[in-house]
């Protein structure tokens, strides 16, 4: 079978495990004795184990599997969660995530695991490091023992199996020494077996059996629902069978039976060594089927209503978009002509089309919408390595993860949020003993919190820490150059924590492996920025800091304004518009050179976009009055003349191909109703 | 004997050139452009190609030829370098040919006023057509401009 056609599928999938193990782990970690979370842990690894040997991934399934053996020790109550186990477990996760990464990235998922191996099997072994430990003796042969001949995935499967209430049987068979057709009944009784279940393990491999290389006996591990001696006497329906055993197995008969199988045959099969070296594809294939219909059984049983929904590639939806836009602008046309044609039957075809396009278009941008969930779910984790690293504590406060969002701004917006999450809890929240001293908790709070205002989406986080020095900054920045003391002396505490953002700023006076990675604020800022975001700080000293991030909805549709240069069309993002106005041209002054005009009390440059642009046939120099749009990047104000306002717009943006340099002042083009191409305006290029 | 290519024939002015077929997308009539400002001039701007924007390129224009007027005949050769999606403004597109890969010479010095670079070859056909073979990543690299337009400032 070709197994990449589920890749994709199987990546997803396991990064969901991976992320609902990494969540329940945290839970669990809250409330350790809850056991119904480690019945969930447990079930999400069996999944992601099942599924990783069905995909051929062994190092990932082997990993998960003994995790698994320590997670059945704890939801049996022979083993009670300690700290040691949840790192082991918490560094299995990453190991584990790091596989699949790999996968990702299309490789093997292979990866040197051998010390979390051991320290698991250790755990397993009852040899965990620290007191307390009700460490089980009963429990822990249960790996020993494991048969040598199953490897450890087998012989979990059938240890699933017996759990499940299926029959697992230990079948061998001996055909008649007049046997001519050695390899013939054999098949027919692998066809009598594979009618009636699923044969996990034989002795010698069944693909030594097909090649008649065993002398007159071969056993073999089975999973069905008929009783040993309905499968015995099944069997010796074949012709040519001298004997058949079938004995049932449970758990314990079937560790003890493991070993048995060892000698039976050791003598029926010599070459067995060589098959453990290079096991047959079949004996491969057949376990890995068993697995994948219990993977299908394990959310089903988990209780909850399943999952109404389909993964779609972001690519489609891209396409999905395209076509749309496609027909919002024939359905302009067909307007145009209903109106010319003046046909009531078809004026009114058209007003529904209108109406049904319309909401296509609403439908088609909510399909793009995720929750930011999908990008905060991994912080708890992160913010727990973080703050046992930084030996701090803290709590971690996450509201509105259920705000929804564009995918591009989500897939961009998680880094930033890494870094301004580091930063709070490296930078804000207050070592322990500064805290107490401080009189605060000794636990810190970092609130995580996304909400929708307008247009916008908010995503703040706010530390409870030690807030930001406004002397410290500016020493700071005035020894990196960024700012001239005298410049530092009239800032605004305001804009003294807007430095942070400065390029080539970092306040930390020891430089920690958290926040010490080279990168900055100023990238972050910049990451925000180019979403088309914007960051700012509000801090107050010694009750904490709160970094503010404002996004917009999407990335691909977006408001705007469409403005006339002569006979050319533009669009302006709403987002950067301040308002809109109309200057008499004698209110435009010269200040050293430059255009400036008065707005609120201060004066604001003016920047001509007919003369930037080069536009022909059109000269704004001669008219009395002109249409202004003020627009702000950051706190900074500018006034664009331009010479008609055609109206607001929601825009598709569409980039100008790979052809095209990034050109000044231009961030992408939109199709308009009539299907010409206008270019969007950034109004960031126009203030310095 | 070597392969035999599709190629798409066009013209500039009285010479005719040849694009492989498998570079090319469509060939479209000419439709509205929207300028680009702050861009190189041979860039005529940008079109609505059935939902994409894509730049468009006047080929005389990027030869340093004489610029001509849009007739009936003129066409846009939408291609496909390099992921780069660029359309072409020729004068007339109007024939593919087979053209075994045999009969395209190595490029003269100097054709009709174009810098060797740009082109794959020359190829005869019958006694009196001249075909000149685009190098399309030649045409469609900026790296040589940037650097003429820098000596120039």
């Amino acid at each position: 079978m070709d197994m990449n056609q589920y890749l994709s599928m199987f990546i997803d999938e396991s990064n969901d495990h991976l992320q609902s193990l990494n969540e329940n782990m945290m839970a669990l970690e809250a409330s350790p004795d809850d056991l119904s979370i480690v019945q969930v842990i447990f079930r999400s690894a069996h999944t992601l184990k099942g599924m990783a040997a069905t995909m051929g991934f062994e190092d990932l399934a082997s990993l998960t599997h003994q995790m698994e053996n320590v997670l059945d020790l704890v939801r049996n109550e022979k083993l009670v969660m300690q700290e040691f186990i949840f790192d082991t477990l918490f560094k299995s996760l990453d190991a584990l995530e790091a596989m699949v990464q790999d996968i990702t990235a299309g490789g093997e998922g292979k990866a040197d695991v051998s010390s979390i191996v051991a320290s698991l099997q250790a755990i397993v072994r009852g040899e965990v490091p620290s007191a307390g430990g009700a460490a089980p003796s009963a429990a822990a042969p249960q790996q020993a023992e494991t048969p040598a001949l199953l490897d450890e995935f087998q012989f979990s499967v059938l240890e699933q199996s017996i759990q499940e209430g299926n029959q697992v049987l230990f079948i061998e068979v001996t055909l008649r020494k007049d046997s001519q057709l050695r390899a013939v009944r054999a098949y027919m009784v692998f066809e009598l077996l594979e009618r009636n279940g699923e044969v996990v393990k034989t002795f010698p491999s069944v693909q030594d059996i097909e090649q008649e290389k065993f002398e007159y006996s071969f056993s073999l591990y089975y999973i069905t629902q008929k009783t040993a001696e309905e499968m015995q006497s099944l069997i010796m329906g074949v012709s040519e069978i001298e004997s058949v055993t079938s004995l049932a197995l449970d758990m314990e008969s079937l560790s003890q039976l493991g070993q048995a199988a060892v000698a039976a045959t050791a003598e029926a099969a010599p070459p067995e060594i060589k098959q453990e070296d290079a096991p047959a594809p079949e004996t491969q294939a057949k376990p890995a089927a068993a697995p994948k219909e219990e993977a299908k059984k394990a959310p089903a049983k988990s209780g909850g209503a399943p999952s109404r929904t389909i993964r779609v590639d972001i690519d489609r939806l891209d396409v999905l978009m395209n076509l749309l836009s496609e027909l919002l602008i024939d359905r302009v046309r067909l307007e145009q002509l209903a109106s010319d044609i003046q046909s009531t039957e078809l004026t009114e075809t058209v007003e529904h089309m209108s109406r049904v396009s319309g909401d296509l278009q609403n439908i088609v941008m909510k399909l793009r919408m995720v929750p930011v969930d999908t990008v905060f779910n991994r912080f708890p984790r992160m913010i727990r390595d973080l703050a046992k690293s930084l030996d701090k504590k803290v709590d971690l406060i996450i509201t509105g993860a259920e705000t929804e969002l564009d995918r591009t701004v989500v897939d961009e917006i998680g880094d930033p949020l890494v870094h301004l999450l580091r930063n709070a809890l490296d930078h804000g929240i207050e070592p322990v003993s500064d805290r107490i001293a401080a009189g605060k908790s000794e636990t810190g709070t970092i609130h995580l919190r996304a909400f929708h205002s307008g247009n916008h989406v908010f995503i703040e986080i706010q530390d409870d820490g030690a807030g930001i020095s406004r002397e410290k900054v500016l020493k700071s920045a005035i020894k990196k150059g960024i700012v001239t003391p005298e410049q530092a002396e009239a800032m605004s505490d305001n804009e003294a924590h807007q430095l942070l953002f400065a390029a080539g700023f970092s306040t930390a006076e020891v430089i920690s492996d958290i926040s010490g990675r080279g990168v900055g604020l100023d990238v972050v800022k910049a990451k925000i920025t180019s979403l088309g975001g914007n960051v700012t700080i509000y801090s107050t000293p010694g009750k904490g800091t709160n970094f503010s991030v404002q996004l917009p909805l999407t990335l691909s549709i977006i408001a705007a304004m469409l403005i006339r240069l002569g006979s050319e069309k533009y669009a302006i993002p709403l987002s950067s518009i301040v308002e809109t106005g109309i200057v008499k041209r004698s209110q435009i002054r010269s200040v050293h050179g430059a255009k400036m005009v008065e707005f609120r009390g201060s004066h604001i440059p003016v920047v001509s976009l007919g003369a930037i642009f080069d536009v022909q046939g059109y000269d704004e120099s001669e008219e009395e009055e002109t249409e202004i749009v003020v627009i702000r990047k950051g706190d900074k104000l500018a006034a664009l003349t331009v010479q008609d306002f055609i109206g607001q717009n929601e825009i598709v943006i569409k980039n100008l191909g790979k052809y095209l340099p990034e050109i000044q002042g231009i961030s992408g083009g939109t199709i308009l109703g009539d299907g010409q191409v206008a270019l969007i305006i950034d109004p960031n290029a126009f203030i310095k | 004997m070597a392969e035999d290519i599709k190629v798409i024939v066009f013209k500039l002015g009285t010479e005719e050139y040849g694009i492989e077929v498998d570079k090319v997308q469509t060939i479209e009539r000419l439709m509205p452009i929207t300028r680009v400002p702050k861009t190189y001039a041979f860039i005529k701007g940008v079109i609505n190609l059935r939902g994409v924007v894509i730049p468009v390129i006047d080929l005389r224009g990027r030869f340093g030829l004489e610029e001509a007027e849009h007739t009936d005949q003129t066409r846009v050769i939408i291609v496909v370098v390099n992921e780069m999606e660029v359309g072409f403004i020729v004068d007339s597109a109007n024939d593919v040919i087979d053209l075994n890969r045999d009969i395209i010479d190595t490029p003269p010095e100097v054709v009709g006023g174009i810098k060797a670079k740009y082109l794959d070859g020359v190829a005869k056909i019958g006694e009196d057509r001249l075909l000149i073979m685009l190098n399309l990543s030649e045409v469609l690299n900026k790296s040589e401009i940037v650097q003429l337009e820098s000596l120039e400032g």
